[in-house]
C-alpha cells in the first residue's frame, strides 16, 4: 500500500477535476457531494492500508519509505523530484486529514443544501485536500512549499466563497477583504520560507528532509546560521499557523462557510506550522535561540487569543480565538522540546475542534444565519444532538479527565513545568483556566439561560443526519482519542503511551540533541506530576465553575463586570488594536509613499520630467536653429564673416 | 559553421510572416474578412511550421541549430546568419504561439483601417521572429529597429486617447537606446577588421570568438552600449516610464505582444550579447544591474499598488516581474539563467493573459478604472476563473508556471558567487508578498463583492472566441509549473555551457561541462573553422 501513497493526493485531484469541469453540468447535488466525499474518504482508506503495512514493520523500516514520481525542477545543480515520504509522522497528518476531512465534506452536504454555488464549494474543498496532502507527505521543501501556499490559495477561495456578503471587521468590509488578508499576511510567512529554503540548499546542497536532518544530526553548522534557518522556517509557522505576529487573519477568516472554518482553520492547515517544525526537528532543536522564541511566542499567543476570545459574541470568532490560542500551546510544547506532546494535541484539538465548528455550524444552519451568541440561549432543548456533542467538546478542550484534551494539554503542561520553568506552567495553566472559562461562557451563552431570539422570524431546529453523524463520530474521538497518550504518571508506570513510542523515531535525533544540551536536566518525582496534573484539573474546572455562574442563568452581572472595567474590556474587545496598530504603522505609510512619493514624484516627475524635458529641450532647440535657415543670403553671409573672425582669432591665440 | 541540413525550416518559419505582410497588402481593403483570414492562417501556419523545429531540436547539442548564411552585403560582410539554441527555440515558440492569439483577441474591438493593423501586425511577427533568430548583428539591427514601425503604428492609430504622446515615447525611448547599439555594432565591425588577416564582419559568431580579446576598458564602453539599448526595451528600472504609457494606450493585442514578447526581446539580447559577447563586463556590471533589478522589482510593484487603472497596474507589474528575469541573469548561475529563460516565456503567458482578460472587461465596458466595477463574478463567473488562474500565475503560485521561474532566479541570486550577496534575493522575495497585494486586491475590488454599478448588470460571460484565446495560455501555465523540464530541457545545455565558460574565464576553473573551451581566435581562420557558407 505505501507504494500506492501517491493515490492520496491523487484521488482528491481527480475529485476536484471532475467537479469543477461538470460540477455544474451534473447539476445534482448529492452526485457531487457523493464524488467529493468518496475522493477523500477512498484517499483515507488508501493512506489506512499504508498505516496498518507499516504497523508490521520495524520502526527503523517504517522511516525509508520514499515514493519518488518525477522530477519537478531541474537547473543546473538544483534538482527536487515530486516525492512521497510515508513515515510516522506524515501518515499520522494524512490519517487526520482525510479522516476528518471526509466527515467534514459528508456534512457540508447537509450544511450547503440549496447553494447556488454547491459544486464550486465542493471543488475547493477537494483541492484543499489535495494541496494539505502534498504538504504533509512531500519529501523535500519545495513540494511541502508546493502544498503550503497550496492550502493558502483554496483558504483564500474559501474564505471569500460568498463574494458577495459583508464581513465586519478592522479595515474590512466584504468576505472577500477577509481572504484577502489572510493570503497576504501568508504571504508575509512563505517569504521566510523561501528564504530559508535558499540557506538550506546553500548549506547542505539539498531540500529533501531527510538529507538534511541526517546532516544537521552529523552536526557542524554554525550556530548563526541554524538559527537563521529555523527562525526563518518559523516566520511561516506564524504565518500559517496564526501566532504573533501575523496571527490577524484568522479571526477574519470566519468569513467561510462553517465547515471550512473546521477542516481548514481548525482541524488541518492551521497545524501546518506544528507540522513543519516536527518535520524538521532536528535542525530545530540545534539552535536554543529559535526554541526560546517558539516557546514565547507560544504562550503569549496563548494568552492573548484566550483572554479575547472571552469578551467575543459571535460564535465563530470564540471558536476562532479559542484555535489561535491551542496553536500557541503547541508551539509551546515545541519550544521546550516537547515535539510528541505537540502532535498529539494536534490530533486531539482536530478533534473536538473541528466537532465544535460543525457545532457551531449545526447551530448556525438551525438559526437561519445567526452567529452573534447575545441572540441565542435556551437552544438546548431545540436541537439536542448539536447540543450533547457541543458539551462533550466543550469539556475535551477544557481538559477535563478523561476526554482527550485532558492528556495532550496536560502533558504540554507538563513538559512545560519540567523542560521549561514553574512561571512557564503557571502562564500556561492562566490560558487553560481562560479557555475553559470562555468555551462554557459559550455553551451556557448558547444552549442555555432565556431565550433571546425573535419567536417569529427564527425557529431554531435541529440538523439532518448527514449533519449530527460527523459530530457524533467527532464526539466519540473527542472522548476517547486521549488515550493514545496515556502517561506513564497515570498508568502506573506501565509503558502504554502509543502515540510516543509511535513517533520515537521520528524524533529521536531531536531529543538527543536536547538532551546533551540540558546536562542539567533534573528528575521530578511522581507526585509532583501528580500534583500539577490536580492543580491543573482543578483550575479549570474553577474555569467552568466560574463561567456557570455568570452565564448559566441570565443575568445582568456579567455587563457591570464589563462596565466596571471599561478600559481592559476595550482592550479585549478590540483584540489589543493590533490590526489598527498594523494598519496604521505599515500599511497605510506604505501605500502614501506609493502614491505621492514614488509614482507621482519618482516617476511622473523625475524620470518622466527628465524624458519629456529632453525631448522638448530638442524640439526647442530646434526651434530655434530653424530661425537661423532663414533664407536672407545677407545673414548667411554675416554669419560667414563670423565664422572667418573666429577661425582667424583661433589660428592666431591659440 | 555548415549549414544544417534542415536550415529550411527556420528559414520558412521567418518569411512566413514575410509572405503573409506581402498577401495582405495586395487584398482588396474592404475584404476584412479575407484579410483577417488570411492573417489568421498565416499565423497558424507559422506557428505549426515552428513545431517541427521543437521537436527536431536535439538539446544534446551545444551550439546553434537549423543555421544557414545568406549573404547580403559582401562590404561589411553582413548576411541572414540565422540559427537557434535552446533559448531562441523557446522565444520562437512562444511567438508563433501568442500570435494567433493575439489576433484573436483583435477580431472584435479592431474596426477601423483593418487592412493596414493586420499587416502591421504579421510585420511584427516577422521583426520578433528576425530578433530571437538571427546570428549577425546588421541583421539583428535591422530586425530590432523593424519592430519600432508597425509597434509605433499599432499605438498610433489603434490605441487610446493619448496614443501619439504614448507611441512617440516608446519610439524615442527605444531610438535612443538602439543608436548607441549601432555604434556598438560598427566598432565591433572595425575591430574585426584591425586584428591581423581580419576584415570587417557582422558575423556574431566570429565576433563572440574576439571579443575577449577587446582591451576591458572598450569591453566596458560596448557593453553598456548594448546594455542600455536592451535595459530600456525591459524596461529596468529607471527606464521603464515609457511602458506604463504604452500599455495603457495600445490595443489589447498590441499589449499582449507587448509584454508577451517584445520585452523579452530586451533580456534575450542581454544574455546574447551582454554575457556572451562580454562575461568580463557582465562580472563587473552584475551587482549594479541586479540592484536596478531589486529596485525595480520593489518599486514597480509599489507603484502598481497604487493604480486605479488596471491595465496600467498590470503595466507596472511588468516592471516588477522582468526585475526577476534580470536578476537571474545578473545572477549569472545556471539556476539563475534558466530560471530567467523560463521566466521568460512565464510573464508572457501570464501577463498576456492578465492583458487578454483586461481586454475582455475593457470590451464590455470602455472603461479600465478599477472603481467602476465590483462584483462582476456574479455575471461572468467563467471569466472569473481565468482572470484568477492569470492572477496566481502572476504572484508566483507554486505549482503554476511563475513559481518556477520566479524561485530559480531568487535561488540564483541567492547562490551566485558574482552577486556574493544575499540580500538582492532577500529584497526580491518582498515582490513576492507585494504582488499578492496589488494583484488580489485588485482582483477583490473588481470581482468579490456585490454588483452595484447598473452597467455591470448585464455583462456577458466569456464568448468563444475568447475561450479559444484562454485556454491554450491556460494549458501552458498549468504544464510549465507541474512538468516545466518539457521546456526547461531544451536551454539546459546552453546555459551549462555558457556558464561553464564564463566561470573559467573569471574563476580559472568551473564544475559544468565544457563542451569546447573559448579561445580567442584569429578571425580569418576561424571565418573558415566556421565556413562553409
Amino acid at each position: 500500500m505505501v507504494e500506492l501513497i501517491y493515490l492520496v493526493p491523487l484521488l482528491p485531484l481527480i475529485g476536484f477535476l471532475i467537479i469543477g469541469f461538470f460540477g455544474k453540468k451534473l447539476n445534482n447535488e448529492k452526485l457531487v457531494g457523493a464524488i467529493a466525499s468518496i475522493a477523500v474518504g477512498g484517499a483515507f482508506l488508501v493512506a489506512l492500508g499504508a498505516f496498518l503495512q507499516l504497523t508490521g514493520e520495524s520502526s527503523e523500516a517504517r522511516t525509508e519509505h520514499i515514493v519518488r514520481l518525477f522530477t519537478w525542477i531541474q537547473a543546473g545543480s538544483f534538482h527536487i523530484d515530486i516525492a512521497y515520504q510515508v513515515d510516522q509522522l506524515s501518515i499520522l497528518y494524512t490519517l487526520i486529514i482525510t479522516g476528518i476531512g471526509t466527515l467534514i465534506h459528508i456534512y457540508s452536504i447537509g450544511y450547503m443544501h440549496g447553494d447556488k454555488s454547491f459544486p464550486r464549494f465542493f471543488a475547493y474543498l477537494n483541492l484543499f485536500v489535495f494541496m494539505m496532502l502534498n504538504l504533509v507527505l512531500a519529501n523535500n521543501f519545495v513540494l511541502t512549499f508546493l502544498g503550503w501556499e497550496g492550502v493558502g490559495l483554496c483558504s483564500y477561495l474559501l474564505i471569500g466563497f460568498w463574494y458577495d456578503r459583508k464581513f465586519e471587521g478592522s479595515h474590512i468590509v466584504w468576505t472577500g477583504d477577509a481572504a484577502k488578508k489572510a493570503f497576504i499576511v501568508n504571504r508575509i510567512g512563505d517569504f521566510g520560507v523561501l528564504i530559508a529554503m535558499c540557506l538550506i540548499y546553500m548549506r547542505f546542497g539539498s531540500l529533501e528532509y531527510t538529507t538534511v536532518n541526517m546532516a544537521a544530526a552529523s552536526g557542524g553548522i554554525d550556530a548563526g546560521l541554524i538559527t537563521a534557518i529555523t527562525l526563518l522556517l518559523f516566520l511561516g509557522c506564524t504565518g500559517k499557523s496564526a501566532q504573533i505576529p501575523l496571527g490577524i487573519w484568522l479571526p477574519d477568516a470566519m468569513a467561510g462557510p462553517t465547515p471550512v472554518s473546521a477542516l481548514i482553520h481548525a482541524a488541518t492547515m492551521v497545524t501546518a506550522g506544528i507540522f513543519l517544525i516536527a518535520r524538521n526537528s532536528t535542525l530545530f532543536a540545534l539552535s536554543d535561540t529559535t526554541m526560546a522564541i517558539i516557546t514565547g511566542v507560544g504562550i503569549t499567543t496563548a494568552l492573548i487569543a484566550a483572554t479575547i476570545g472571552i469578551v467575543q459574541n459571535d460564535i465563530k470568532k470564540v471558536l476562532a480565538y479559542s484555535t489561535v490560542s491551542q496553536l500557541g500551546f503547541m508551539f509551546m510544547a515545541l519550544g521546550v522540546g516537547a515535539y510528541t506532546a505537540a502532535v498529539f494535541h494536534v490530533m486531539t484539538h482536530a478533534f473536538f475542534k473541528a466537532l465544535l465548528f460543525l457545532g457551531s455550524g449545526s447551530v448556525i444552519h438551525g438559526m437561519h444565519e445567526e452567529q452573534d451568541i447575545q441572540k441565542m440561549g435556551g437552544l438546548k432543548k431545540y436541537m439536542p444532538q448539536t447540543y450533547i456533542t457541543f458539551l462533550l467538546g466543550t469539556i475535551a478542550i477544557s481538559g477535563i479527565f478523561p476526554f482527550s484534551g485532558f492528556f495532550s494539554k496536560d502533558e504540554i503542561l507538563w513538559n512545560a513545568y519540567a523542560n521549561g520553568s514553574p512561571i512557564l506552567w503557571g502562564a500556561g495553566v492562566l490560558a487553560a483556566f481562560c479557555t475553559a472559562f470562555y468555551m462554557f461562557r459559550l455553551l451556557y451563552l448558547t444552549f442555555y439561560g432565556e431565550e433571546r431570539f425573535d419567536h417569529h422570524h427564527v425557529h431554531p431546529h435541529e440538523s439532518p443526519v448527514t449533519m449530527t453523524l460527523p459530530l457524533w463520530i467527532l464526539a466519540i474521538l473527542s472522548v476517547f482519542g486521549g488515550l493514545l497518550g496515556i502517561p506513564k504518571a497515570l498508568s502506573g508506570g506501565a509503558d502504554i503511551n502509543i502515540l510516543e513510542h509511535w513517533l520515537e523515531p521520528i524524533f529521536a535525533n531531536a531529543n538527543s540533541i536536547l538532551a546533551s544540551h540540558h546536562t542539567n536536566a533534573h528528575h521530578h518525582s511522581l507526585a509532583l506530576e501528580w500534583g500539577l496534573m490536580a492543580a491543573s484539573l482543578a483550575i479549570a474546572i474553577i474555569g467552568i465553575l466560574y463561567a456557570a455562574s455568570l452565564y448559566k442563568k441570565s443575568s445582568s452581572k456579567p455587563a457591570e463586570m464589563a462596565a466596571k472595567n471599561k478600559g481592559l474590556y476595550n482592550i479585549l474587545w478590540n483584540k489589543y488594536f493590533v490590526d489598527e496598530i498594523y494598519h496604521n504603522v505599515f500599511v497605510a505609510p506604505m501605500y502614501k509613499i506609493s502614491l505621492d512619493f514614488l509614482w507621482k514624484i519618482v516617476d511622473v516627475q523625475i524620470i518622466d520630467g527628465i524624458v519629456n524635458g529632453s525631448a522638448r529641450a530638442i524640439a526647442v532647440s530646434a526651434e530655434n536653429l530653424r530661425k537661423i535657415q532663414s533664407g536672407i543670403a545677407q545673414n548667411y553671409a554675416l554669419m560667414m564673416l563670423f565664422g572667418i573672425v573666429a577661425i582667424i582669432a583661433w589660428m592666431v591665440f591659440a | 559553421m555548415p549549414h544544417t541540413e534542415s536550415a529550411g525550416m527556420l528559414l520558412l518559419t521567418l518569411l512566413l510572416p514575410l509572405f503573409g505582410f506581402i498577401a495582405v497588402l495586395f487584398i482588396d481593403k474592404a475584404q476584412e474578412k479575407a484579410i483577417r483570414f488570411t492573417t489568421m492562417m498565416i499565423s497558424l501556419l507559422t506557428f505549426g511550421f515552428s513545431l517541427p523545429l521543437w521537436f527536431s531540436f536535439n538539446s544534446s547539442i551545444d551550439g546553434f541549430q537549423f543555421y544557414t548564411n545568406i549573404p547580403w552585403i559582401s562590404s561589411t560582410d553582413s548576411g541572414f546568419r540565422i540559427g537557434i539554441d535552446g533559448m531562441s527555440l523557446l522565444l520562437v515558440l512562444l511567438t508563433t504561439f501568442i500570435m494567433p492569439i493575439a489576433l484573436l483577441s483583435s477580431f472584435e474591438p479592431i474596426k477601423k483601417r483593418v487592412k493596414e493593423y493586420y499587416a502591421m501586425m504579421l510585420l511584427l511577427e516577422l521583426g520578433m521572429l528576425g530578433v530571437f533568430i538571427s546570428l549577425d548583428t546588421m541583421v539583428f539591427y535591422v530586425f530590432w529597429e523593424l519592430i519600432l514601425i508597425p509597434m509605433y503604428f499599432l499605438i498610433g492609430i489603434w490605441g487610446g486617447k493619448d496614443r501619439i504622446y504614448a507611441a512617440v515615447k516608446f519610439f524615442l525611448y527605444t531610438l535612443v537606446g538602439s543608436l548607441l547599439m549601432l555604434l556598438a555594432i560598427v566598432w565591433l565591425g572595425l575591430y574585426a577588421k584591425g586584428l591581423p588577416g581580419g576584415h570587417f564582419t557582422t558575423d556574431f559568431l566570429v565576433l563572440r570568438e574576439i571579443a575577449p580579446s577587446i582591451p576591458m576598458d572598450i569591453q566596458i564602453w560596448l557593453f553598456l552600449a548594448f546594455a542600455l539599448s536592451f535595459c530600456i526595451k525591459v524596461p529596468l528600472m529607471p527606464f521603464h516610464t515609457w511602458l506604463p504609457d504604452a500599455h495603457v494606450q495600445a490595443p489589447t493585442a498590441g499589449s499582449v505582444i507587448l509584454a508577451g514578447v517584445l520585452l523579452k526581446m530586451g533580456t534575450y539580447g542581454l544574455i546574447r550579447f551582454n554575457v556572451e559577447l562580454f562575461p568580463m563586463a557582465m562580472h563587473q556590471f552584475a551587482v549594479p544591474i541586479a540592484w536596478l533589478s531589486v529596485a525595480g522589482i520593489i518599486y514597480g510593484a509599489l507603484v502598481a499598488m497604487v493604480q486605479t487603472d488596471i491595465k496600467k497596474l498590470v503595466a507596472y507589474s511588468s516592471v516588477s516581474h522582468l526585475g526577476f528575469v534580470v536578476l537571474g541573469i545578473a545572477s549569472m548561475t545556471p539556476e539563475g539563467l534558466q530560471g530567467a529563460i523560463i521566466q521568460m516565456v512565464n510573464h508572457g503567458l501570464s501577463t498576456g493573459m492578465l492583458f487578454l482578460c483586461v481586454g475582455a472587461l475593457y470590451e464590455r465596458r470602455h472603461t479600465r478604472e478599477i472603481s467602476e466595477f465590483g462584483g462582476i463574478t456574479k455575471v461572468m463567473p467563467k471569466f472569473a476563473v481565468f482572470f484568477v488562474i492569470a492572477i496566481l500565475a502572476s504572484v508566483g503560485l507554486p505549482g503554476l508556471n511563475g513559481f518556477i521561474g520566479e524561485f530559480l532566479t531568487l535561488f540564483g541570486a541567492f547562490q551566485s558567487p558574482f552577486l556574493n550577496n544575499p540580500w538582492f534575493s532577500i529584497l526580491s522575495s518582498t515582490g513576492v508578498i507585494f504582488s499578492a497585494v496589488y494583484l488580489l486586491w485588485m482582483f477583490q475590488r473588481v470581482m468579490f463583492g456585490t454588483n452595484d454599478n447598473p452597467s455591470n448588470h448585464s455583462l456577458k460571460d466569456l464568448h468563444r472566441s475568447e475561450y479559444w484565446q484562454l485556454v491554450p495560455m491556460v494549458i501552458f501555465i498549468v504544464w510549465i509549473g507541474i512538468y516545466p523540464s518539457t521546456f526547461m530541457s531544451k536551454s539546459e545545455l546552453y546555459v551549462q555551457t555558457l556558464i561553464g565558460k564564463v566561470e573559467k574565464k573569471i574563476f580559472g576553473t568551473t564544475k559544468y561541462p565544457l563542451i569546447k573551451a573559448a579561445t580567442s581566435v584569429e578571425p580569418g581562420t576561424s571565418n573558415e573553422v566556421h565556413g562553409g557558407h
